[in-house]
């Protein structure tokens, strides 16, 4: 298990640290920070050797978490541990920088008290931890508090409280997808998935039970042969903007939080959970079938002579007319002997930026079914690097009102036996944001 | 509130001034002072010195401060072992606190204070919590329980913890159960025999039922620990599998990796006919793939593991290979991961994608990651015959493109390629030839070496003195091969290179080949010829591939450590941990065959495979019909040559290891008694025979006939007695065999059913062929080959059988295997155990894979035979088994 846990600054100082196996000993400190942080090659891997010692390294803007062993640990745990630990830091003090952590170390060697027993990672849920690691004291505890902690953290809902209370139950869904495309210079898709996720934003009092249903192939078919036609709650949830008439989306494969049900997924494939209070990541998918693609990136690029680079690229929506994409962000790499550049585009405006190496094209908004194109005359030093420059893919940022995917959300129930309100009382709200993820087509 | 003014004092006097602090009357100022305290020691700075001031703060109710100065004794303690006996009677208070937050904490804290004095207190408080009513107690008592086993085992035992652990596998809450778990598995590692997590099906039960409600980190515990379980049939191995493969929709990669693992293990188990075996293949690989799209992080944990699947079951992701597709802004760790999973993945159906691929791969930035991606195409070329044109044109752009490294690089693999496929691609060299000068890597030149050009200008020859060692070794031979095939033009060259190498160098080997050549040269320039031109072995499609048994044991680690290292854990993990080595469950079905030989006797004993025969009648009835001469199309040996064969091969009689066997009693051939054995000499098979005339009339006009069996074997020439066998005289005879014959499968296989006909009647008798006497002489895979031979046979074709009470060393059974052809490839040591990878191949093309465990101080040794026929791996072990035994 996990011997101990450091937290370094950019300069490989400690901020933290935190020994919980006798194996450990303080020299692993210094291991670290002189055969990784001061390291003068770049990191090969997270995962590093020094003696016999296994170190595991995650970096958050410049601060570095390490966990140190001797043993055979789990390593996906003790990633998955690092980076819990973060959003742990994150829901506590906010943004992980050196800053937030001196100035909260008390706090951070509590809750590594708590989370991490014996290198034994324990409830990390912030919703239950926020509960008793309060930096106040519990003083004021009474019997009945104490023991409604103690349940929680250990219990089978350890993610939400009892007797929670809203005069107006809520709840907000965002489907947010990411679209990854990987293009030839041809235009041939070599290729292209989307990873969504479903936030959910729940203000709903007691411990409601809910249900919630989207286009999923596998169950669309099965209801279909069953005769059942669950659409209860089409009408209000429905929507999105793709421009596709597709009925149901093939998930290839979907996780879950915690608080769902993965037997009754797997058995009958239904999402069905208590959710947590506030917000979290109810699922995650990928589909890699009939995905849109919102924008088509068509690149020309001809070297004139060895001085002299120019640069022809079109780009065209593919969405309703009626939509507008936001935030686009076109990203020409220039070779590393650019000298000067002329740029003209139709649409947005565009720099060169050298300090990135890149012509930077954003435009503002762009609605489906258009063209915009730009176009720029490159001039180069000449070098005697006999080596030619390697041509980056041309990359793009951009966000769509829609699902890419195609997924729509049908249903989510909301039943609470106990307490009188009923799926209808509560106020449901369903958003579609579609975004670029890493979408790059090859010059 | 800001704490980070704590990390800033850095005044002299520093400590005296904390004492102080620490010691102040008011609350507020001593919480502000341990903070200063906990702050230096975060820094490395050493403050033991105030360990009683420290002390002196903990009888106190602020949850805070407390938290402070445990964290304070926990670094200490051991430091002051004496003092740290003053914080004892805090803890026993504490773990009565009503407040079960307190009590708790009083548990966790004390067990991190390894002070032996210390912990026999301490036994009374966790006894009290393990049973504690809150279930969060208990939770934080089962690791703590771990906790005072790493301190003092002895104690934990005698004081009966571990039976109340093993209770807390039953208790109602899901943390307590997974925590327990924990604690069990960590303990029992270090007592690898003791069955301490008793695993039966009861109890993995209640683990399955915990599993569905704890957090996720009690389900890593819990899939980590049902890995280590051996269900004691394929109903269980399944219902346990489908309990488990919810998992795989979990968001933390860790249970979906544990879960993978415990899947993998009980595949083996599962008949591959059924159903269920097919859903459950298809099941793993969405999972496998949504690890991808995780962190950086997580996805190199997740490809080293993919890596290992890819290898041992590559049916799950075949039709996956576009995810391992590089991005461009991937870390270089996931960047050289993918590549290697690529290659393994890439097949005739995907190489045009994967070279399109590559090629763009050879274009990056980072060098590493380049030279890669090249050797990368040289390997499709190599594995896919269908792309090797593509691949070469591919390799010959990248060196159009004259970037140093990738031309280098480049040139070693085209030599892969030339070896794999000569005379196809020389029309090359000229174009490679143009490179010669920008070669400054010691591989490439030697490649270039080796390739056949040789420099023929004398500068070159004389910077042999300057050049690396390894290219003066090619180069050496290449100019020795130049000078064979044209000794004319060359002869000066080679002259001068000989005297170079064996008088200038001062490097011994290049010397001894030097002079090696030159001896060889100057005596016998054919022998020369033959031994500096000869056969390369073929090279082999897969590289880098993990032996087998390796392999199966780092399954059994997915998700951990050894498998990210892609090592057994005891070659990292220090002292008692980990000693314990992990295998694959193995289906029921083979150990019964592999006990059975073992119980039944390594021959079958003759009487029994004699009520084999038929009634004489109707399979071997056509026997009588056939003309007993010799079989046409094969040449004639004369009795004479016969006899000189026999004579050179009497001197080789360690192949006879056979004693001879009564095949036929004289009562039931109306007098003729025959014995004999079968062997192998010189690579040629004989059947030698006594013929025995026990009657009162002599005999004559002796013929054989062998029935159809399973190697078509059949007499190279009629029997040699052509003079009567008098009354109670006998002759011996040498049949010499071959396997040309007519073949037809034989129960049990090696049998062997002959006719003998003489003046009085026509006798039938059989017999068991050794399968020895099949095996031939140029039966040595190479081991690249083997090993991507036994990845390649499935693993339900392995069988494994015990050798008992066999006293040898593995330099002797190697030897005494290589007696009958049984060649050994390789010799591991893992672990003290010797490992010897064998082969040997049959008449009929058929090869045989064996792996002998031999471990020192035990008589039995394990071997594991792999063979795409496995019905004849049974015969196989009865030949290791006569062979080692005799």
């Amino acid at each position: 298990m996990i011997g101990g846990l450091f937290i370094y600054n950019h300069k490989g100082e400690v901020l933290i640290s935190r020994v919980y196996r006798d194996d450990i000993g303080r020299n692993a400190v210094d291991a670290f920070r002189v055969n990784v942080i001061h390291a003068r090659q770049q990191v090969r891997s997270p995962v590093t050797n020094i003696a016999r010692t296994s170190f595991f390294h995650v970096k958050r803007s410049n601060i570095w978490l390490a966990a140190v062993t001797k043993q055979n640990v789990n390593a996906a745990m003790v990633f998955e541990f690092l980076y819990k630990m973060c959003d742990v830091m994150a829901a506590y003090f906010g943004k992980v920088s050196e800053e937030n952590i001196k100035n909260n170390f008390v706090l951070i060697y509590e809750l590594l008290d708590e989370i991490l027993d014996f290198g034994y990672p324990q409830n990390s849920e912030t919703g239950a931890l926020k509960t008793f690691i309060t930096q106040q004291g519990i003083k004021g505890q009474t019997k009945e508090e104490q023991s409604q902690i103690t349940s929680q953290v250990t219990g089978q809902i350890g993610w939400r409280r009892e007797g929670i209370k809203y005069r107006r139950n809520e709840l907000f869904l965002d489907v947010l997808e990411s679209v990854n495309l990987l293009m030839s210079p041809q235009g041939q898709v070599l290729s292209a998935h989307v990873s969504g996720r479903v936030v959910m934003k729940s203000y709903l009092s007691g411990m409601p039970e809910c249900k919630f249903g989207m286009n999923d192939k596998i169950v669309i078919d099965k209801a279909g042969k069953g005769g059942v036609t669950d659409e209860v709650g089409k009408s209000d949830l429905g929507g999105g903007g793709s421009t596709s008439g597709k009925q149901s989306i093939a998930i290839d494969d979907c996780t879950f939080n915690q608080c769902v049900r993965l037997s009754k997924f797997d058995s009958e494939r239904s999402i069905s959970f208590i959710p947590p209070d506030g917000e979290y990541e109810l699922m995650r998918y990928r589909t890699t079938k009939d995905i849109i693609l919102p924008f088509r990136v068509i690149p020309l690029v001809r070297e004139v002579g060895r001085t002299k680079l120019e640069v022809k690229v079109v780009i065209k929506s593919n969405f309703k007319p009626s939509l507008l994409a936001q935030k686009i962000e076109v990203r020409i790499p220039t070779p590393l002997n650019t000298s000067g550049v002329q740029v003209i585009c139709m649409k947005g405006k565009a720099k060169y930026k050298a300090s990135e190496n890149a012509i930077v094209w954003k435009i503002k908004r762009m609605a489906g079914m258009k063209e915009s194109q730009i176009s720029a005359e490159i001039e180069l030093l000449p070098t005697n690097d006999k080596k030619k420059w390697a041509r980056p893919p041309i990359s793009m940022n951009f966000e769509v009102p829609f699902a890419p995917s195609g997924l729509k959300v049908r249903y989510l129930k909301v039943f609470e036996s106990k307490l009188n309100y009923s799926d209808h009382d509560v106020v449901k709200w369903v958003r579609y944001i579609g975004r670029s993820g890493i979408y790059e087509t090859r010059c | 509130m800001t704490d980070s003014k704590y990390f800033t004092t850095n005044k002299k006097g520093e400590i005296f001034e904390l004492k102080a602090e620490l010691n102040n009357e008011k609350k507020e100022k001593r919480k502000e002072a341990v903070k200063k305290v906990i702050a230096a020691m975060t820094v490395g700075k050493d403050v033991s010195s105030l360990f009683p001031d420290v002390v002196n703060c903990m009888q106190t109710d602020n949850l805070e401060l407390k938290k402070l100065v445990y964290l304070y004794l926990m670094n200490y303690a051991k430091s002051q072992p004496d003092m740290a006996i003053m914080a004892v009677n805090s803890f026993v208070k504490d773990c009565e606190d009503p407040n079960p937050l307190i009590r708790a904490l009083a548990v966790r804290t004390m067990g991190c204070i390894r002070v032996d004095k210390i912990t026999e207190y301490l036994c009374e408080p966790l006894r009290k919590c393990l049973k504690d009513e809150d279930p969060y107690v208990r939770k934080t008592a089962a690791v703590c329980v771990a906790k005072l086993h790493d301190i003092n085992a002895q104690m934990v035992e005698d004081q009966g913890f571990l039976d109340s652990l093993r209770d807390l596998i039953a208790d109602s809450n899901p943390m307590v159960v997974a925590n327990a778990v924990a604690a069990l598995s960590e303990i029992s590692e270090s007592h690898p025999n003791s069955n301490l997590l008793d695993l039966n099906p009861q109890n993995i039960n209640k683990l399955l039922t915990a599993l569905n409600e704890c957090t996720e980190w009690g389900q890593i515990f819990i899939l980590d620990c049902l890995s280590n379980y051996n269900p004691k049939d394929e109903r269980e191995a399944q219902s346990i599998c489908e309990r488990v493969t919810p998992r795989l929709s979990h968001a933390n990669s860790a249970v979906v990796l544990s879960a993978v693992k415990v899947l993998m293990k009980f595949l083996e188990l599962l008949p591959k006919e059924l159903d269920y075996y097919n859903t459950l293949l298809k099941k793993l690989s969405p999972p496998l793939v949504t690890l991808l799209s995780g962190e950086p992080e997580v996805q190199y944990v997740a490809l080293r593991n993919i890596n290992l699947i890819v290898q041992k079951r590559p049916e799950i992701l075949k039709q996956e290979i576009k995810v391992f597709f590089v991005k461009y802004n991937d870390p270089i760790y996931v960047k050289l991961e993918k590549l290697d999973i690529m290659i393994r993945l890439a097949s005739q159906a995907n190489i045009a994608q994967v070279l399109a691929e590559l090629k763009e791969y050879a274009t990056e930035v980072d060098v590493d990651f380049v030279r890669k991606a090249v050797r990368a195409i040289g390997r499709c070329a190599i594995k896919v015959e269908q792309s090797a044109e593509r691949c070469v044109s591919t390799l010959l752009d990248l060196i159009q493109t004259k970037v140093n490294y990738v031309v280098q690089e480049a040139i070693v693999v085209i030599r892969d390629i030339f070896r794999k496929y000569p005379n196809k691609y020389e029309s090359i060299i000229a174009t490679l030839c143009e490179n010669l000068d920008s070669l400054d890597e010691p591989d490439a030149r030697a490649a270039m070496i080796w390739i056949g050009q040789v420099p023929r200008s004398a500068q070159t020859i004389h910077s042999l003195g300057g050049v690396l060692f390894q290219v003066q070794l090619t180069l050496l031979t290449a100019i020795v091969k130049l000078f064979l095939k044209k000794p004319s033009e060359t002869q000066e060259l080679v002259q001068q290179v000989l005297s170079l190498a064996t008088q200038d160098s001062d490097n011994p080997d290049l010397r001894d080949r030097g002079y090696i050549y030159w001896r060889l040269l100057s005596t016998d320039p054919v022998t020369a010829k033959e031994v500096v031109l000869s056969e390369k072995p073929l090279i082999s499609e897969e590289t880098d591939l993990i032996e087998p048994t390796l392999l199966d044991e780092l399954i059994c680690h997915i998700g951990s450590l050894a498998s990210v290292y892609h090592k057994p854990p005891n070659a990292f993990v220090e002292g008692s941990h980990g000693i314990h080595r992990k295998h694959l469950p193995i289906q029921h079905g083979s150990i019964d065959t592999g006990e059975s030989p073992v119980s039944a006797g390594p021959v079958v004993p003759i009487e029994q495979a004699q009520s084999v025969i038929p009634s004489q009648g109707d399979l071997l009835g056509d026997l009588l019909n056939l003309d007993l001469g010799p079989p046409v199309n094969v040449p004639q040996v004369s009795s004479m040559q016969m006899g000189a064969v026999d004579l050179l091969g009497g001197g080789l009689d360690s192949l006879v290891y056979l004693f001879s066997q009564v095949w036929l009693p004289a009562v039931k051939a109306k007098g003729l008694e025959i014995s004999g054995t079968f062997s192998r000499r010189q690579g040629q098979m004989y059947m030698d025979m006594t013929f025995t005339n026990k009657a009162l009339q002599h005999m004559t006009d002796f013929a054989i006939q062998f029935n159809k069996n399973s190697f078509g074997v059949i007499p190279t020439t009629p029997l040699p007695i052509h003079t009567p066998l008098m009354p109670s005289q006998s002759i011996e005879v040498s049949l010499p065999l071959n396997t040309i014959g007519p073949v037809m499968k034989m129960d049990p296989l090696n049998n062997l059913q002959v006719a003998v006909k003489n003046n009085i009647d026509v006798f039938y008798f059989s017999g068991l062929i050794p399968l020895n006497i099949f095996f031939v002489e140029d039966g040595k895979m190479e081991r690249q080959v083997f090993l991507a031979t036994w990845k390649d046979i499935p693993n339900e074709n392995e069988l494994q059988y015990q050798i008992k009470e066999c006293h040898l060393n593995a330099d002797t059974v190697s030897g005494k295997l290589q007696n009958d052809n049984i060649y050994t490839i390789a010799k591991r040591n893992v672990e003290g155990q010797d490992m010897l990878y064998q082969s040997l191949k049959l008449t009929n093309g058929i090869w045989i894979l064996a792996e002998l465990r031999i471990q020192p101080g035990n008589p039995n040794y394990t071997l594991s035979l792999k063979c795409r026929a496995p019905e004849v791996t049974q015969y196989v072990y009865q030949v290791y088994y006569s062979v080692l035994k005799n």
